[in-house]
């Protein structure tokens, strides 16, 4: 979804902060991805906000989205035009209160802001992986998640938190690691991309192959496949829209001119903010990254990996306590398949609470300034805390 | 009119005999829990872990944000999911009078807690009758606030009524008191002589088998 959308430029934040990495699986001993190949070294970009308590536990893990970054909250320095991207949510007395958890947040494996993806140097060519990179999986990327809290010694998190493929991160989370996740938040997310899904990163991964400077791959020395990109970002913006808010906020109105021009030149509002869109996403994604973490999202499978089809199998190695959030208008991951997990949760007898929040903006509302949700997160984090009498 | 002692804790005078009802530790469903005042009683008061189900988008969020667990749907929908005895008690608070297939509702609740708690306002009360009696038009109480085209309750009961209803659809009526309180009092009364004519209010405790 479309990271650093709003922000809250003279609010409270977390302050300046810093990336920081966590480097394993050093060749011999590689990584042992979920298709068999192997990968290492593997670097993990991270930041951490606010502090470990002495009993280690009020750690609690934020999974980002396709196109995020570990960078949630704060300023790398005192001019940066914007804070990161959740900073409306992580900070000091924020619905995720840093002044009362110790907040981390890794790049996910494959990504390009930071950690090892296929932009990286491949050790042995040293060049950049391009399609030598192996598909990832949304376990691998929580199993590199995994080994930077076994190197932070954070045997438990108080809570797992992330919206849409971040969602998914923190469902494979609760399933695989039942042990270490006290609670869970999953919003806007979903067990497994239905075909609709699919459909879209298809068409989007289409439009950046389609482009002449893609090269299977291989473009890092050249002309990277800007327009191709941007295209599937565009794509992308659609899905996380909706058609009411495409509405409310464009309608048919024409961007800087009374009448058609035409010719295809942008005319229409739509037109000219996923032009701005794909345009601004090139500056700060790699072409090759979009490609395998939607690989990775469309391959998940929650039911089919942990409960041969069955979710409520699926869920029975969860123990978390969980409060699943959907929103109205998310045509991309609807609310029918927040409730599906539900229900598997309810027949495991798991704690869980669920609300679906009445927004106008589509899957992007959860990055969105929204009272509710903040209110609802605090709430149960609250709960939480007090159930484990911390 | 009989004394009862009731810790009175800012809830509802019903909800306080609902909970005066419930052991500590007791594992409770809460069906139209709204914002969770019963639920939070609980908590705080029988250390009982308590689950709601709530329709209205707001009072499921009021209630998560209080610190209770609560499912957003449709109880009919809800209860559904649940196995057998998966609770001691589920609760079924001024809601009956607003739910389309009552028997299939308390048959389920039946199935998924050991036993039930439900409650209504009494539509046998003096009041209402002199009210249609004298008036002609459809009644209004403080416990049913509304004209017949805006009201959110499809049917009336009255305590006679649900008695009836218990031998028809098979379960057991285990205790059974009528209070006299209005719709958001804290403060009330229990009603012992002619509850049907006299009680704006009738609480049930119900089990499994035929009465």
């Amino acid at each position: 979804m479309s990271e650093y959308i709003e922000h809250d430029r003279h609010g409270i934040s977390v302050g300046l902060v810093e990336k920081k990495f966590f480097t394993f699986a050093e060749p011999p001993e590689k990584m042992a991805l979920e298709s068999g190949a192997k990968l290492g070294p593997v670097t993990i970009a991270y930041e951490t906000y606010g502090r470990l308590n002495a009993e280690k536990s009020n750690a609690i893990l934020i999974c980002h989205a396709l196109s995020g970054d570990s960078h949630v909250a704060g300023y790398y320095e005192e001019d940066d035009p914007k804070p990161g991207w959740w900073d409306i949510m992580v900070g000091p007395g924020k619905g995720i209160d840093t002044d009362k958890f110790f907040v981390v947040c890794t790049n996910i494996l494959g990504s390009c802001m930071g950690s090892t993806g296929p932009s990286s140097m491949n050790p042995e060519t040293k060049k950049p992986y391009g399609r030598d990179f192996p598909l990832v999986t949304v376990g691998d990327m929580v199993r590199a998640q995994r080994a930077l809290l076994d190197d932070l010694e954070i045997e438990k998190v108080l809570s797992v938190i992330g919206g849409s493929i971040g969602g998914m991160q923190v469902l494979e989370w609760c399933v695989r690691y039942p042990e270490m996740v006290v609670s869970a938040i999953p919003l806007a997310t979903t067990t497994k991309h239905s075909a609709l899904a699919i459909a879209f990163n298809e068409v989007a991964r289409q439009a950046i192959m389609a482009d002449p400077n893609w090269k299977g791959g291989d473009y890092y020395a050249d002309s990277k496949p800007d327009h191709g990109l941007a295209v599937a970002r565009m794509i992308g913006h659609i899905t996380y829209l909706s058609d009411e808010s495409m509405r409310l906020k464009f309608g048919r109105q024409l961007k800087d001119k009374n009448n058609f021009s035409f010719h295809f030149d942008a005319d229409f509002q739509v037109e000219s903010y996923l032009r701005y869109q794909g345009t601004k996403f090139v500056e700060r994604f790699d072409a090759n990254s979009f490609l395998y973490i939607t690989k990775a999202a469309d391959y998940y499978d929650l039911e089919k990996k942990y409960g041969d089809g069955s979710a409520v199998e699926a869920f029975s190695r969860a123990k978390a306590k969980f409060l699943v959030v959907s929103f109205t208008s998310d045509w991309l991951y609807p609310t029918y398949q927040s409730k599906s997990m539900v229900q598997a949760m309810k027949k495991n007898g798991l704690d869980v609470s669920f609300c679906e929040i009445e927004a106008e903006w589509g899957h992007d509302a959860f990055l969105l300034p929204n009272q509710r949700l903040t209110a609802l997160m605090k709430g149960f984090l609250e709960r939480v805390c007090l159930e484990i009498g911390k | 009119m009989s004394a009862l002692k009731l810790e009175n804790n800012g809830i509802r005078f019903d909800l306080q005999i609902v909970a005066s009802w419930i052991e500590p530790g007791a594992k409770v469903l809460d069906l139209g829990c709204g914002e969770g005042d019963l639920l939070d009683y609980l908590r705080k008061n029988r250390q009982v872990s308590g689950t709601g189900i709530e329709c209205v988008e707001s009072k499921v969020a009021h209630a998560i944000e209080r610190g209770l667990s609560v499912l957003h749907g449709d109880i009919n929908e809800e209860i559904d999911d649940y196995a057998d005895n998966s609770f001691d008690y589920v609760i079924l608070s001024q809601t009956l009078q607003q739910v389309y297939e009552p028997s299939e509702l308390i048959r389920s609740l039946l199935r998924i807690g050991k036993k039930g708690i439900v409650s209504f306002p009494n539509f046998s009360h003096w009041g209402i009758r002199l009210q249609l009696l004298f008036s002609g038009y459809a009644p209004i109480s403080r416990q049913l606030p509304y004209e017949w085209y805006d009201t959110p309750n499809i049917r009336v009961i009255t305590i006679k009524d649900f008695r009836k209803f218990s031998k028809e659809v098979g379960f057991r009526i285990l205790k059974e008191v009528a209070i006299n309180t209005n719709s958001h009092n804290q403060k009330g009364s229990i009603i012992n002589f002619l509850p049907n004519l006299r009680a704006t209010y009738g609480i049930f405790l119900i089990g499994k088998g035929a009465s």
